[in-house]
């Protein structure tokens, strides 16, 4: 069947990898296969969901943009010195593991909540970034349903995406506190929330990120409410391979580039009088080092040795990336919350440039 | 095939050039069948070690401890009681069996469908003649998973819900599902009723489960006429007239004379149509029914098992699909004419 041919990705790219596959990607040293297949392909391939607001959804005119897509973004920038080499894969909440394990996707940035299993080599053998977006399950019920806890949904029908960890949590917080509910999956995204608009479900549930996130997307946003109940800790982070640290490490610091340019407040607007003042300045060490003006920072982890100003000058710090997409310059207008600089009190903090 | 033993390699040494081994014919056989298999052989060989030195270095090598470990997750909508603390194979047969559910009632009403419908077609009336023919060329045409999400999201998610669900004496249709009373706890007849603005009953039937059967029968429907109208029209034109002329109705003519002849030529044909509703209900997903495949998913999410998960699914629904072609195999010789 032609509908089905998509469902058993996970199949032909595990077997792909198994049966075509034939040296085990290379570990240790400064050697990266993967890095050296990305730059001879001339581009980065980055697996998003492309279904949701604020992470990464496809827009009117075709482009990609949101959270999630600025990582990959980023990635690209700092590989390339251009955001714009990037090739993006929409990949449910199923595949996604799959599609990276082949080696079909470089680099998986998409909503993917990190836990012991996907990152342990006995499990899904995953190499985890730093989160990008510190998230908790919520549970979203129209306003007009008069649901306000978690109780009042007894024995009534929740919709949920197949393949995800809400769907654990749900499970495990309905039978912590003894509610019979009626679980209905879905395989995509899509599909749960018109089921959910429809009325099948008297509620959703899912990152509360991304609860916002559809809502916004709702021909009624405010018809629907969060509970406010949290039923888990969501890390979201950007996921490669175990077998390549070298590769894992590349993304690991681009993303903690993001960090420690919104604590040094380095923007997208200023970064190049910023790169301009450490090179006129000898004695600024740290930012000197931070901007590739000296040291090796680059060349150790295999990237060009102006990989910060390049991902800066593409997508900004990540205040900005968070402002833009999912803050108070979207529509889902969330607060910072967790998400602040540890300095204010968040959880966002880069390990020294050093 | 006896051969003639005159007929070797060289009867008679000296007076003919013996024939060199690779024009030989009982030789050059064997070589090439050799060489084939050698091939094969040498490929799976070459497939499966890659198979396995690949995993071994993902640390995926096959295991299955992971099925006796708890599941974790729930299912909405089981024949054979679930819940999250029972092991993963106890989940996965509950999806086994909510697949079987749909086949089993797929493959029933289907056949019936698709046999009125295929009748239909040599109807003496225009009108019914030719709403069959539009609708098979219509469902035939479209991809069933179109027509799954059409049944669940425009259809069955239309119905309206709670109190202003279609109430009859015993029956109640709703969004949720359908709701048909029965014998409750000490045999009670008990009918639905509305709690906490959630229908109960003593049967119910979910919307997933009656969306994606609708579709399945629909679309299998419409091959199976196909299928009935072929063995019908492949009945000898004077069968109906020996037939018409001893008296007999259209009906009797069809059920008693006709149907009775195309049975061997449409049974090999429902077995392609019935292996492809076991394949298709795997759409099940799509409509948010929990059968094999969808469970299947989770666990392999969950478990990160990929490879092992799908070699069960494949083994599964070859299983079964072998299984309908056995029976339709014996069904088949059963409906032969026997030659003497």
């Amino acid at each position: 069947m032609r509908p089905s041919a998509r469902r058993w990705l996970p199949l032909a790219v595990l077997l792909a990898v198994g049966l075509v596959g034939c040296a085990p990607e290379g570990g240790g040293g400064v050697q990266s296969t993967k890095m050296g297949t990305i730059t001879s392909r001339g581009k980065l391939i980055c697996g998003v969901d492309g279904s949701l607001p604020g992470f990464s959804f496809v827009g009117s005119d075709g482009t990609y943009s949101g959270l999630d897509v600025d990582v990959c973004k980023a990635m690209a920038a700092a590989l390339f010195g251009d955001p714009g080499k990037v090739e993006y894969r929409n990949l449910n909440s199923s595949e996604r593991f799959a599609a990276l394990a082949s080696g079909e996707v470089d680099l998986l940035s998409r909503n993917t909540t990190m836990t012991l299993s996907r990152d342990a080599a006995g499990g899904n053998a995953l190499s985890f970034a730093p989160p990008t977006f510190y998230d908790g399950q919520g549970v979203m019920v129209p306003t007009a349903s008069g649901i306000t806890t978690l109780k009042a949904l007894a024995g009534k029908p929740i919709c949920v995406e197949s393949g995800t960890t809400t769907e654990l949590n749900l499970a495990d917080r309905m039978r912590e506190q003894n509610i019979p509910y009626t679980p209905l999956k879905f395989q995509t995204g899509d599909q749960t929330y018109a089921a959910y608009l429809q009325g099948r479900c008297v509620a959703v549930t899912s990152d509360r990120s991304q609860l916002a996130g559809k809502r916004s997307s709702f021909p009624q946003p405010d018809a629907h409410t969060l509970l406010p109940d949290v039923m888990s800790k969501e890390p979201l982070a950007p996921a490669t391979v175990n077998a390549d640290p070298v590769w894992a490490d590349a993304v690991r610091w681009t993303v903690n580039t993001l960090f420690q340019a919104e604590e040094l407040g380095i923007t997208k607007a200023n970064i190049a009088a910023k790169v301009a003042e450490a090179k006129a300045n000898p004695n600024q060490a740290d930012l000197r080092r931070f901007l590739g003006v000296e040291g090796e920072f680059g060349k150790q982890l295999g990237l060009p040795a102006d990989f910060v100003p390049k991902i800066i000058a593409a997508v900004g710090n990540y205040g900005e990336i968070f402002d833009r997409n999912v803050g108070p310059g979207s529509r889902l207008k969330l607060d910072r919350g967790v998400n602040r600089q540890w300095k204010e009190g968040g959880l966002i903090y880069s390990p020294p440039f050093r | 095939m006896a051969r003639s033993p005159s007929v070797g390699p060289s009867p008679a040494p000296g007076l003919v050039t013996p024939v060199p081994w690779w024009r030989h014919r009982r030789v050059v056989p064997w070589v090439v069948q050799g060489a084939v298999a050698l091939t094969v052989l040498v490929v799976v060989a070459f497939l499966l070690g890659n198979l396995i030195r690949n995993l071994t270095a993902a640390g995926l090598l096959l295991t299955w401890n992971w099925l006796g470990q708890p599941a974790g997750f729930d299912i909405s909508e089981t024949l054979l009681p679930f819940n999250a603390e029972l092991p993963y194979w106890r989940g996965l047969a509950a999806g086994l069996v909510n697949t079987l559910r749909v086949v089993i009632t797929g493959l029933v009403g289907s056949t019936l469908v698709g046999t009125l419908l295929g009748m239909a077609s040599f109807s003496g009336n225009a009108l019914l003649r030719g709403l069959t023919r539009t609708y098979v060329e219509v469902v035939r045409n479209i991809p069933l998973l179109l027509q799954l999400v059409f049944w669940y999201f425009v259809v069955f998610l239309s119905l309206p819900n709670g109190t202003a669900a279609l109430q009859l004496p015993g029956v109640v249709l709703a969004k949720s599902g359908l709701y048909l009373a029965g014998f409750g706890d000490g045999l009670h007849w008990i009918g639905p009723q509305l709690q906490n603005g959630v229908w109960q009953a003593p049967l119910r039937l979910s919307v997933e489960f009656g969306a994606l059967l609708t579709g399945l029968i629909a679309y299998t429907a419409a091959f199976i006429a196909e299928v009935v109208r072929g063995g019908i029209a492949a009945v000898p034109k004077g069968q109906w007239e020996a037939a018409s002329s001893l008296g007999l109705s259209w009906w009797q003519t069809l059920s008693k004379v006709v149907l009775p002849q195309a049975l061997r030529v449409i049974v090999p044909g429902l077995n392609t149509q019935f292996i492809s509703l076991a394949k298709n209900s795997s759409l099940a997903v799509a409509v948010g029914y929990t059968d094999l495949y969808s469970v299947a998913e989770t666990t392999l999410n969950q478990t990160g098992r990929a490879v092992e998960v799908v070699l069960l699914l494949l083994g599964t629904y070859l299983a079964l699909d072998l299984f309908i072609s056995l029976m339709m195999n014996g069904l088949n010789r059963l409906v032969q004419i026997r030659e003497r």
